[in-house]
């Protein structure tokens, strides 16, 4: 299964009645690929998660999670997917603790394998301390920091991240970003980092550029520098979302 | 996945509402206050305005306070399938649905299990207003306590199932407010709750067809003769068909592929 991408995205379309969203998007992910989806706000980033999540069903192409058809097999693959959403998605009036544990039950693990993984989770995002704190109580970094503990909680191979720094501080950012990469280069996870960002791809990062629901390119960030001929990834950027414009 | 796994999923559904009802105790008193004011308000006026006939299950001429007894039970049932459907849209808008609907368990499985939460938290409440009752002389037959288990169990299924209906269609928690002019008042007045039904034929025959055809109605007819230990085969029938349909209703529209959530992120 391990040679099989972790996720796999074939001309996927969609469109809200009239409105064309995505158009024959395709690009993967092998395991332990830390890949950003860059695009800007309305880019379809949303969508495309959310056709991934089996929140929308797909009717243009086909995602694959190693290699299962969501369609044909959706609860394989969503036990193998963690997510964590645009939009907050904690239980604010429980604890830290309790909304692992719930997710965990969403799973149907067992309660003390939960309480386990639970503290483990808990204490590599560093909220050892808030873990009995009602969710109400912390931060907003914090907050995103305890939903990347839940989404771990199952031990999913592939990893779908929407924007997950919006509205965060420098350091939040950075802490959410490096220890998704650490799960990528240690455990072998594959991450698909959604974001508006450009100052979160760094040199050794994969991209892959939306942009009107199009895919503009997909590669390494200093691939993409090269072929734009462009000295920065913000500039790489803004040639590759023009250029289709312009043509 | 395997049974034990939907088993440890329905636990996980279970806890996390009653966290929640624990957390909301205003909850448990405001559900046990409203059918006490009716109690204590309502029927004491209207004792001498409506005359009770003897009529099935009651085998003498009865005070009112006990005559609508079994609404009022009801009427904590009712409300109770609207906070399911409250929670369930508030869940959407605060986020908290995703990760349910992200489950790998199918959506029917979760749906129910979250109606099945919902539903013993109406029975307790149930319960707490028999005891309470028993300050009116409200004092069925010591069997009637055990008897009347199954009637409240199937009627908090059916208005449980309602309310999860409901909070598919329901787009934003602003628009929550119809559901008590459109839903709640509509199927408390036009029931066997407050008159019967006799009654109401003398005045309005189309509002007896209504009434009759009122799930609401038969949830009270349900309950009332169950606490005589008697069982009203029509009304049960009613109760299940409703209780299907609706469930089914809901478990369609929350269905990505069928229902209105894709729909509505196209607004």
């Amino acid at each position: 299964m391990t040679d099989l991408p972790a996720l796999s995205i074939e001309g996927l379309g969609h469109a809200f009645g009239p409105r064309r969203v995505l158009s024959n998007v395709s690009f993967s992910l092998a395991p332990g690929d830390f890949t950003v989806l860059l695009g800007l706000n309305g880019a379809g980033k949303t969508t495309l998660f959310s056709l991934a999540t089996r929140l929308y069903v797909q009717r243009e192409g086909v995602i694959r999670i190693f290699g299962m058809d969501i369609r044909e097999r959706a609860s394989e693959c969503l036990r193998r997917m963690g997510v964590v959403f645009q939009q907050p998605t904690l239980d604010l009036d429980l604890t830290v603790e309790r909304n692992l544990l719930y997710h965990g039950s969403l799973h149907g693990i067992a309660h003390h394998e939960a309480a386990q993984r639970a503290a483990v989770e808990i204490e590599r995002v560093g909220l050892v301390d808030q873990r009995r704190d009602k969710v109400r109580q912390l931060s907003g970094g914090q907050r995103r920091r305890v939903e990347i503990a839940r989404c771990l909680l199952h031990r999913p191979r592939l990893l779908l991240l929407d924007e997950p720094t919006v509205g965060l501080d420098i350091a939040s950012r950075q802490f959410m970003l490096d220890h998704v990469r650490r799960l990528c280069r240690e455990e072998g996870i594959a991450a698909l980092w959604a974001t508006h960002l450009i100052d979160e791809v760094d040199d050794g990062a994969r991209v892959v550029v939306l942009h009107r629901g199009e895919v503009r390119a997909v590669g390494e960030a200093a691939q993409l520098l090269g072929e734009t001929r462009t000295p920065s990834m913000r500039a790489a950027f803004e040639t590759l979302v023009q250029e289709r414009a312009a043509a | 996945m395997n049974a034990i796994h939907y088993l440890r999923c329905f636990a996980g559904i279970t806890t996390r509402e009653w966290l929640r009802f624990l957390n909301q105790r205003g909850r448990f008193f405001s559900a046990l206050v409203r059918p006490l004011v009716w109690l204590a308000i309502f029927a004491t006026g209207f004792h001498f305005v409506l005359g009770v006939s003897i009529i099935p299950p009651y085998e003498t001429y009865i005070p009112y306070p006990v005559y609508i007894a079994p609404g009022l039970i009801a009427m904590i049932l009712l409300f109770n399938g609207m906070l399911i459907s409250l929670s369930m849209v508030y869940d959407r808008e605060m986020g908290s649905m995703r990760i349910l609907m992200v489950s790998p368990l199918p959506r029917w499985f979760l749906l129910t299990a979250k109606l099945l939460a919902g539903c013993v938290l109406s029975v307790i409440q149930a319960y707490a207003f028999l005891v309470i009752a028993l300050l009116w002389d409200i004092v069925p037959p010591w069997y009637g306590y055990i008897t009347v288990l199954p009637a409240l169990v199937l009627s908090g299924l059916m208005m449980g199932a309602l309310g999860l209906l409901l909070s598919s269609a329901i787009r934003q928690l602003e628009n929550f407010a119809s559901v008590m002019n459109f839903v709640i008042f509509p199927m408390f007045f036009a029931s066997s709750a407050l008159y019967p039904l006799w009654h109401v034929k003398e005045a309005s025959l189309l509002l007896y067809y209504v009434c009759q055809a009122n799930p609401f109605t038969h949830a009270v007819e349900l309950i009332r003769f169950a606490l005589y230990g008697r069982l009203e085969p029509v009304s049960a029938i009613v109760l299940v068909a409703a209780t299907a349909i609706f469930l089914t209703l809901a478990v369609y529209g929350y269905d990505p592929a069928k229902g209105l959530m894709q729909r509505r992120a196209a607004d």
